[in-house]
């Protein structure tokens, strides 16, 4: 079995009194696609956000055999290639692409890395549409447009793990085609992944393991294909009907 | 009024322009990157000035205790932070960095023939005993609220100015102070008269300003401040954080500040407090450019500098009340015409 890249126990999150996530137990391995799906308002941006130490959390959150939770700012976890795509896309959209993906390097630029024009090339190389519209301002960018800015900048920083949050948000189906087919790609490329999403069936299926979260806590979880032929998930999150829930 | 008075006049409005313009410029900076509208802006002009005016008589920089008693302080408090987040191993630099660096170079300072150093190097030493003083005070009084609301941010900046004031008249004293310029005389230009010194602070000031600029169009720390004030949470999901970007922005605003009272000191007695007026007017100019844009601050800044002149000469008692004047009808046009736009909102 490969190493755990990254492992959370007992995580919770409390937005005031109302508790975000409980207890959410999850594990990434190095090189895999894993998933977390479920509906909205289950948490699962959340869960990003205190990975990232964005948020306040309770519990434990191991990252390549550290203990970071509430020790590491974000810039240092940046700096240790844990890198967030968020569901916003969070682009600066008066500049230009090139200087978004530049950006995209601060942190390696920071400890010395100097060597992001061949970061550069590859993420050109992966996204061709971003080197025609390298001196476009970001925020004239399409919406794919702008999830390909948006993975291309956080490529910029060489995670080892990158988190994706809702990369198909709003996006036409041929497009999450091909951000998932990216997706899949980075994987070939070492990257492990953390891909959050709504749209079940498409991460499922690109993905190795899969977690279902709702209301905040881990309902179900077990490897991505057991989980497309999973009566439970099939009736709730891949079928047409369906409605009440599966932890039930 | 004479062409010959009007000329004069407007080689006076653009001199001190020219001066709003570089504080308004700053003034600009910090508010986009950190939201804190920097009320001691003006007391780093009164601090270069003076601290420059104690160099050149061949005394040592009056601020220095200052310098290495807020590097002390900063290095307690990021001390605490490290041991208190497990990373120990930062203490050495920290260290190093805050507060033997800076009695380092109060030492060198004790030994170096400060009257006798040439022009640029004692502009250097003065400088170097101000402009730490801003991300020391970003550090102590900013960091600590970085995420609290503009108006406390505001209070705070309130406080931090009294602080410098006060601080200002302990060690300079209520006397005020002049330098001589950096060229004696000036040329003769038609019917005018221009003193080198104008040319001095106009050039100087226009060369910072394209310094500024070249900053950050150019440089990936100048881009990632412009990506800061643009989108904080992108920037900060990037690497580039608040803290850093606060320091360094408030670096730069004390550079400014500094350098600023410098050019001026040559052609006006500054005193202990004369910096809250002089910052005052380049933030009417920052508002001008709605505390956003930096060409409308910049051209801002040298329409205070001329009304400020021509009112001078037509109802002097009332210059200052001219220019402050101006503010409302800027703000009113700007509330009647600006359209709040939320980058943070923005899909």
């Amino acid at each position: 079995m490969k190493p755990i890249l990254l492992e959370t126990r007992g995580l919770c999150v409390n937005y005031g009194r109302v508790e975000a996530i409980h207890k959410v137990g999850i594990r990434i391995r190095q090189g895999e696609i894993v998933t977390v799906i479920g509906p909205n308002g289950a948490g699962k941006t959340t869960l990003l956000s205190a990975l990232m130490g964005l948020l306040p959390a309770r519990g434990e959150v191991s990252y390549q055999d550290q203990s970071v939770l509430g020790t590491l700012s974000v810039d240092a976890l940046v700096a240790k290639g844990l890198v967030l795509v968020p569901e916003k896309r969070e682009l600066f959209g008066s500049m230009s692409v090139a200087d978004n993906l530049l950006l995209g390097a601060f942190a390696r630029h920071r400890r010395g890395d100097r060597d992001h024009a061949k970061t550069l090339d590859e993420v050109y190389a992966i996204f061709p549409r971003l080197a025609e519209r390298r001196k476009q301002e970001a925020g004239t960018l399409s919406g794919g447009e702008r999830q390909m800015l948006a993975m291309g900048r956080a490529l910029m920083a060489k995670p080892t793990l990158l988190m994706l949050d809702e990369p198909s948000l709003g996006l036409a189906p041929l497009i999450v085609k091909e951000i998932l087919r990216i997706v899949v790609q980075l994987k070939g490329m070492g990257v492990s992944i953390l891909l959050v999403e709504q749209n079940a069936r498409a991460a499922l299926q690109v993905a190795d393991y899969a977690y279902v979260l709702e209301n905040g806590s881990v309902a179900v979880e077990n490897s991505a294909r057991a989980l497309l032929h999973d009566p439970r998930v099939i009736e709730s999150y891949l079928g047409l009907g369906g409605s009440h829930s599966i932890a039930a | 009024m004479d062409s010959a008075v009007a000329l004069l006049l407007a080689q006076d409005g653009f001199t001190n322009g020219a001066i709003y313009a570089l504080l308004s410029l700053a003034l600009v900076l910090v508010f986009a990157v950190t939201r804190v509208i920097f009320i001691p802006q003006g007391e780093y002009v009164a601090y270069g000035a003076l601290t420059m005016a104690a160099v050149v008589t061949g005394q040592l920089p009056p601020t220095m205790w200052l310098v290495v008693t807020l590097g002390i302080a900063v290095a307690i408090v990021d001390g605490v932070v490290a041991v208190r987040e497990g990373a120990k191993s930062r203490l050495p630099l920290i260290i190093v960095k805050n507060a033997v660096l800076p009695i380092a170079a109060m030492v060198v300072v004790r030994l170096l023939p400060l009257k006798e150093l040439s022009y640029p190097l004692q502009v250097l030493v003065a400088l170097a005993f101000v402009v730490p003083l801003g991300p020391q005070v970003y550090r102590l009084a900013f960091q600590p609220v970085a995420e609290a609301s503009v108006l406390l941010l505001l209070i705070v900046s309130v406080a931090v100015h009294f602080m410098m004031v006060g601080m200002g008249l302990y060690f300079f004293g209520a006397e005020g102070a002049r330098i001589p310029p950096f060229t004696e005389g000036g040329l003769t230009l038609g019917a005018t008269f221009i003193q080198y010194q104008t040319i001095w602070i106009v050039g100087i000031a226009a060369l910072l300003i394209a310094g500024l600029a070249l900053f950050f169009e150019h440089s990936i720390y100048g881009k990632a401040l412009r990506a800061t004030a643009i989108n904080r949470t992108g920037a900060r999901l990037m690497g580039i954080s608040a803290d850093l970007a606060g320091k360094l922005c408030f670096t730069l605003a004390a550079l400014v500040g500094a350098f600023s009272g410098i050019l001026i000191a040559p052609i006006t007695t500054v005193y202990y407090d004369t910096g809250f007026l002089i910052g005052l007017k380049g933030f009417v100019g920052a508002i001008i450019g709605g505390l956003v844009s930096y060409p409308l601050a910049a051209a801002g800044s040298i329409l205070v500098g001329l009304l400020e002149s021509y009112s001078s000469f037509y109802a002097s008692a009332y210059k200052e009340v001219i220019v402050f004047t101006l503010i409302i009808p800027v703000l009113l046009y700007q509330s009647l015409t600006t359209k709040h736009v939320d980058d943070e909102d923005e899909h």
